[in-house]
């Protein structure tokens, strides 16, 4: 199986587990659970480090293209920081009784 | 096993960890453990491509301790009525990360630099990737701009602004036209016209970006036309990027336009459809992780961005059927049928106004309270002293409940998050469709802010704007106290006859001193 494939075989999947288990998820914490995917997409992240972290001379090194990825480190961590972070805060407001 | 395999692995249990925090997230009492659960997934994948090969670790340190600090300053500050504001500009960051990641991947797959080996160049599937990337990821971004301009009340309105809201506006709008204009001149050359006209289609997209943001009304006519427009001219740059991928101007060309897209989709959207808004955006954000994730053959970005992908779509879909409206339409349309709207004094010539005093006796001898918030109760800051009232009645043997629609707030689930911070517990929180049928069984309703998802025109008046969305009946409940500064209609802009019943009470006052003065009365009693 050619890896296109393969990575569109996950990409269906997951979001077919992904509605299977959202549609769970009660008006209730609806907010939190935005917030919360928000967190997840910050996975990009991984990009990010990849390429800002490049050292010169490897496959992902280019003298433009790393400040850019730098930057995106940034956006990525802000995202996966601030998620969680947020969504924490609300969770707890909703456990106490 | 090789250091490859343990990556991927460790990738795996990172998938397996997401999927955990979600399936968690269904109920109040695991939700924080899967919350943790999320972020210890994050750290996972972060550690795992951190031992997969030797890094520039400045770069590192110094990306993640700038997003780090300003990540968790931002979420510990944020009051949880601008919630929405805040995820609206996070779901921006996210697609700006996916377009800066795939433009970076890009040159260093197709891009030659003086003193570097020969680039190693990429298959279709990664040139398609990227351009799927610079396409949903721009539109994300501009869009959550939009988003978050329209809610933090600075885009597309006509009052005065605030400094900090001046400034925000302003700023953007002309950093994003003198950049283009910048880059577009830096990268002019003489020798080629062709590469002139993708520098121009720079320069024109940034002004138009910048141009848009100024606007003062939601909608201007030709707008649907410009939205073909731009997104026939992504498309076209997408092709010609696959074309091409070593000419980096052509990427950013691809990203202009598509921002032109992201703000015209976004602006013509009116404030009540917000929640569907920001919603929509939480998905994109996911799709261009997803789409990331296919440029460097990743499967735990696959697999992340697919399950925040889904989560945006069924949030739409739920908050739509909540407004009644399918998601064409709110992207595209006006707001449903506008037939003749009645005239307001000839609805509101019945209308009794009500003290605090004559409203303490309705409650006095109330067996059963149900309390209906709108995001006006939040304005009001009413939500502390709305739980102090409801504390009160309980004390006196009443019960109460609150009946939450699920366009209450501004996103979805905002009116829970509101009240709960306010100490109100969660199973006192009724949705909208298990209160209606024992409407008939209320003693009082409290309307506190809320208008449009009140009003049985949506029921009786198959003409009106607002006909079949569902409402919260609060009109077969046996007296009705709606608390409202004044007779002004709501984002629907129709009037509503609840207010004229003869069974309903208004109490015309500020939310918040209007729940005070009730307290004060009932103390009284």
């Amino acid at each position: 199986m050619s890896d296109l494939v393969m990575l569109l075989t996950v990409f269906v999947l997951a979001i077919f587990v992904g509605i299977e288990i959202i549609t769970k998820v009660p008006p209730t914490l609806h907010t939190p659970l935005m917030s919360g995917s928000n967190a997840i997409s910050g996975i990009t992240i991984v990009g990010a480090l990849l390429l800002a972290g490049a050292l010169q001379g490897t496959e992902y090194f280019h003298p433009v293209g790393k400040p850019l990825a730098l930057v995106a480190l940034v956006f990525a961590t802000i995202n996966v920081v601030g998620g969680y972070v947020v969504t924490h805060r609300m969770l707890k407001m909703f456990r106490r009784k | 096993m090789s250091i490859e395999h343990l990556t991927n692995t460790l990738y795996l249990v990172a998938s397996i960890l997401f999927i955990y925090d979600l399936k968690l997230l269904a109920r109040p009492r695991t939700a924080v453990t899967g919350n943790y659960l999320g972020a210890l997934g994050m750290v996972l994948a972060v550690v795992a491509t951190l031992i997969s090969g030797r890094y520039d670790w400045g770069m590192i340190v110094l990306g993640v301790a700038i997003g780090s600090v300003i990540g968790a300053v931002t979420a510990l500050r944020v009051k949880m009525t601008a919630m929405p504001e805040m995820v609206g500009l996070f779901n921006g960051f996210g697609g700006a990360a996916s377009v800066l990641v795939a433009g970076s991947a890009m040159m260093a797959a197709f891009t030659a630099y003086s003193g570097g080996p020969a680039p190693t160049g990429g298959d279709l599937q990664m040139k398609i990737a990227t351009v799927a990337s610079g396409i949903i990821g721009s539109v994300t971004i501009f869009g959550s701009y939009v988003a978050f301009g329209k809610l933090a009340e600075f885009l597309c309105v006509k009052w005065k602004l605030k400094t900090w809201q001046k400034v925000v506006k302003y700023g953007v709008s002309a950093a994003t036209a003198i950049g283009a204009i910048w880059y577009g001149v830096v990268h002019w050359n003489p020798k080629s016209a062709i590469e002139d006209i993708y520098a121009l289609v720079f320069i024109l997209s940034g002004l138009a970006i910048g141009g848009l943001l100024l606007l003062k009304k939601d909608r201007f006519p030709g707008m649907d036309a410009l939205k073909v427009i731009s997104a026939v001219a992504s498309v076209a740059f997408g092709v010609l990027v696959v074309m091409q991928p070593e000419n980096v101007l052509l990427y950013w060309a691809l990203v202009g336009v598509s921002g032109i897209l992201g703000v015209l989709l976004t602006v013509s959207i009116g404030g009540a459809d917000m929640p569907v808004v920001i919603a929509l955006l939480n998905s994109y954000s996911g799709l261009a992780a997803t789409a990331t994730g296919f440029v460097i053959n990743n499967n735990v970005l696959i697999i992340a961005g697919a399950l925040v992908g889904a989560s945006g779509v069924i949030l739409t879909n739920i908050m739509c059927k909540a407004m009644n409206r399918s998601l064409a339409n709110v992207l595209f349309g006006t707001m449903g049928p506008t037939g003749d709207t009645p005239d307001a004094d000839k609805v509101y010539r019945t209308v009794k106004a009500a003290s605090a005093d004559e409203v303490a006796m309705v409650l006095d001898s109330a067996q059963r309270v149900v309390i209906v918030p709108g995001y006006g109760m939040a304005v009001a800051q009413a939500q502390h002293a709305v739980r102090d009232l409801a504390n009160q009645l309980e004390a006196r043997g009443t019960t109460v409940e609150y009946a939450i629609h699920p366009v209450a707030g501004r996103m979805p689930g905002h009116m829970n998050v509101l009240l709960a911070e306010a100490d109100v517990p969660y199973d006192k929180l009724i949705e909208m469709d298990y209160i209606n049928p024992t409407m008939a069984q209320v003693d009082v309703v409290i309307v506190v802010g809320a208008n449009d998802v009140v009003n049985p025109v949506a029921r009786t008046d198959p003409k009106s704007p607002i006909a079949g969305m569902p409402i919260i009946d609060v009109d077969k409940a046996r007296t009705v106290v709606v608390i409202k500064r004044s007779l002004s209609p709501g984002f629907a802009g129709i009037p509503n006859p609840l207010f004229a019943m003869d069974n309903t009470l208004m109490f015309f006052n500020d939310g918040k001193k209007a729940i005070l003065e009730l307290i004060a009365a009932i103390k009284e009693l």
